[in-house]
């Protein structure tokens, strides 16, 4: 047991629009910015793409920590869509806290298109803070797991 | 189920380096759906789209998955090369194992493993993808530049010169911008205004340009080919149309407590006033914070003097709306505020100047006539110092980390002028680096050494004192290790450079991005360097970053050619990947009206035949012409009728379940 929390490794899925965080997440790469290789991106058009059941559905399917990254605000690339998806999240996180899901294992960040260190820092940080929470057991329905 | 190709691209060895590419082909094999898995050094290259191209027409695929470089990258190339294989294009789905894998991870288990997770995501999702079909859209064959400095005139000049339409918009009463106030432009030292007032005539006199002065862009709705934008033009109180430009109603003007602003403030100028001589549209302007009339009712000596009746105290801005097809943004840059910088002594000594300052002090038509005397007392120094870098290259936070490029030549220049013009003057320059690549700009800087004889010391300069009217410079000298003080009469500034007020503001009207510098962002750094990510969005000159006159010029004739290839075109396809909306499953809330922020929904009552009975319901649709493919709409809608083509819930579930199996 002791050697499997050593070992644990998160999974870690990352929604990111199109338009900056996508292309912040390749601007860390052109700069060879490392950060650990739990981290999957999935590209939407926009931070208001991501339904609140895709976060959920991760949780469900045993991923430790859901980032959702966006343009900042007023800078989104469809004009208000991160300010919707701000609201959401805001409301989602609400009810995973009352799950007792680990408000932690949950974020929403505004990285621009120019902000490849940023987005490498803060998947950093993000993974550093899932492998600390631990594995996700609250809400991964065993199911999945055949 | 479809018939999938995957395609795993080595890139060289920028992927192949530490993803075994072997291994990920080998694993995406045995993926459901998949009939054939390849390798190969270059996808993009011709021969790896030709190996795409026979893959799909031998084994009959309906999708195709490329494990290459980032979709924003090559996603264009393999669709072309699937639409040659016969195949939709949008049945191709691109795995990112380079910029967001083989890169950023030095372990080659854990790349390989994650370029085989980002692989299986690829093919869940193009299990699920759909033929999709660009529409039309019709393009108006009218653009509008946005800034009238050089960058603008070139930009608008080249655009007209092809025949199209061209708008300019600039804030200010004329056009002409920066360029307008400096004095001699490096390296050839040829009179700034002698190259810059022919353009702007030529700009003014052309048949397809329109110049809007004065007034500033309001509003921008629409898209690439088809932007609608409110112009707002300021009350100018002088009318345009019946003005002469006789100049009688500056001279008149009894209110002389304006700073002016064309000559940096250096001097003071009428309420009613022309900027400058060759301003264009040679046509006064009323400053509403100075003019008497305006604040207290009394005066109106304007008005009197003006023998075609053209002041108008009751003139209010107004809004004009125009469509367009392409924009340039060309809205330049400004000095930065030296407020952060209280040991040069800006702001309490009148005799430390920036350099835009000095520009105008040499400059014949300047506050001096020309004459190089220091503001204080109007007397002729004779040691000047140059301080380079303020602000530039900073990292501390007061300033800008990025190098202003321009400044090492300017001060080049305006030393060279000073020993020039006033042999008697010592010239101190300070600098932490010279920079001068350019054709023929090295030289021009070894001229200022070696036959103008000024002095350049390495070092920074750490305080600035006013001791009985001498300016004590203490500085260090880097090269013989030791601290020096020079006394100085006039000490000039090479302030860094920063976009216009403004920029900010804009881009967020445009939706077009900066960087964290404000400059505007580029489509591609080498690749598309004038264009904007925002379709339809140019951009021209020091708005994107630092650069000087014949650069500036370059890139206006480039942000030219690219909107002229646009306005050629009768019609662009509209991207296919937009919302639709399943008209069963709408209950017609108006949930997703609500959320567009493009207006592109629309509803109608619409008949539906359910269980043998004829029923009429209130049901949305989307205009694709109109959306933008956002997807607001798809998670407000509380049905689930909304959903966004190539992005589709079930697609993204499936990406979800792929990483997290």
């Amino acid at each position: 047991m002791q050697v499997n929390e050593k070992n644990f490794q998160p999974k870690i899925v990352a929604f990111c629009c199109n338009w900056c965080s996508y292309a912040g997440a390749d601007l860390a790469g052109t700069g060879r910015l490392n950060y650990p290789a739990n981290v999957k991106v999935i590209r939407v058009p926009c931070s208001c793409r991501v339904n609140p059941m895709f976060i959920l559905r991760a949780f469900q399917k045993g991923a430790d920590g859901v980032i959702i990254a966006g343009c900042h605000p007023g800078d989104c690339h469809y004009s208000t869509g991160n300010y919707y998806a701000r609201r959401r999240m805001t409301l989602l996180f609400s009810m995973l806290d009352y799950l007792g899901i680990e408000r932690e294992r949950t974020r929403v960040e505004w990285i621009s298109a120019a902000e490849g260190a940023k987005f490498a820092a803060t998947m950093n940080e993000f993974v550093a803070q899932i492998t600390e929470l631990g594995e996700n057991k609250r809400l991964e329905d065993l199911r999945c797991k055949k | 189920m479809q018939r999938i190709g995957v395609f795993v691209c080595w890139c060289g060895t920028n992927i192949a380096g530490t993803v075994d590419v072997e291994k990920v082909a080998q694993a995406l094999s045995h993926e459901p759906g998949v009939v054939c898995s390849y390798n190969y050094q270059y996808m993009c290259s011709e021969s790896g789209q030709q190996l795409i191209v026979n893959s799909v027409k031998e084994h009959k695929l309906d999708g195709v998955v490329v494990c290459s470089c980032s979709p924003r990258m090559h996603e264009a190339t393999f669709r072309k090369a699937a639409a040659v294989a016969g195949i939709n294009p949008y049945m191709v789905e691109i795995a990112n194992i380079r910029e967001q894998c083989s890169w950023i991870h030095k372990d080659m288990g854990d790349a390989t493993l994650k370029a085989i997770i980002l692989g299986r995501a690829a093919i869940a999702k193009v299990n699920l993808n759909a033929p999709l079909y660009p529409g039309e859209s019709p393009v108006v064959k009218r653009a509008l530049v946005i800034g009238g400095g050089i960058a603008g005139i070139q930009t608008a000049l080249d655009i007209a010169d092809a025949g199209y339409e061209v708008d300019i918009v600039e804030k200010t009463p004329t056009i002409g911008g920066r360029m307008a106030q400096i004095d001699k432009t490096f390296p050839t030292l040829d009179c700034s205004a002698c190259i810059l007032t022919p353009k702007m005539v030529d700009a003014a006199q052309h048949e397809k340009i329109n110049i809007m002065t004065y007034s500033e862009v309001e509003n921008v709705k629409g898209f690439v080919g088809n932007f609608t934008v409110d112009i707002r033009r300021k009350a100018r109180h002088v009318r345009e149309d019946l003005c002469t430009g006789c100049g009688l109603c500056t001279e008149k003007c009894p209110s002389r407590k304006g700073s002016d602003e064309f000559n940096m403030g250096l001097k003071k100028r009428g309420a009613i006033y022309i900027p400058f001589a060759q301003a264009i549209p040679k046509v006064p302007v009323i400053d509403e914070t100075q003019c008497i009339k305006l604040k207290t009712g009394k005066c109106g000596l304007c008005e009197k003097v003006c023998g075609v009746k053209a002041i108008d105290f009751a003139q209010k801005d107004s809004i004009e709306t125009r469509q367009y097809g392409a924009i340039v943004v060309a809205t330049g840059f400004k000095p930065i505020s030296l407020e952060n910088f209280d040991e040069y002594a800006y702001s309490r000594c009148p005799d430390v100047i920036t350099s835009l300052e000095f520009e105008r002090i040499t400059n014949a038509a300047g506050p001096t006539g020309g004459k190089l005397l220091r503001p204080s007392d109007n007397a002729h120094p004779h040691t000047v110092v140059f301080i380079q870098c303020v602000g530039s290259r900073d990292t501390s936070g007061c300033g800008k980390p990025y190098c202003s490029k321009i400044c090492c030549m300017y001060t080049a220049k305006h030393a060279m002028l000073t020993r020039e013009k006033y042999p008697d003057t010592d010239v101190y320059v300070f600098y932490i680096d010279v920079r001068t690549p350019g054709k023929g700009f090295d030289e021009f800087q070894r001229r200022a050494v070696e036959e103008y004889g000024v002095h350049y010391i390495k070092g920074m300069v750490g305080k600035i004192h006013d001791v009985d009217g001498k300016l004590l410079v203490d500085a260090s000298d880097l090269i013989n290790d030791e601290k020096i003080c020079v006394a100085a009469d006039m000490v000039v500034l090479a302030t860094a450079i920063e976009p216009s007020d403004g920029a900010r503001a804009l881009a967020t009207k445009l939706t077009a991005s900066m960087d964290t510098n404000d400059f505007f962002t580029e489509a591609h750094a080498k690749l598309r360097p004038v264009e904007s990510p925002t379709a339809g969005v140019f951009l021209s000159g020091t708005c994107q970053g630092p650069r000087d006159i014949p650069e500036t010029v370059a890139q206006a004739g480039a942000a030219a050619a690219k909107v002229i290839g646009l306005l050629a075109k009768d019609k662009l396809t509209t991207d296919p990947c937009v919302a639709i909306s399943d008209e069963m499953l709408c209950n017609g809330c108006s949930c997703c009206e609500k959320v567009c922020p493009y207006g592109a929904i629309t509803y109608s009552n619409k008949e539906f035949r359910i269980a043998g009975k004829i029923e009429t319901r209130r049901v949305a649709s989307v205009n694709p012409a109109v959306c933008h493919g956002c997807g607001a709409c798809t998670v407000a809608c509380p049905s689930g009728a909304m959903n966004l083509n190539g992005f589709s819930n079930k697609q993204i579930m499936a990406e979800v379940d792929a990483i997290c199996k």
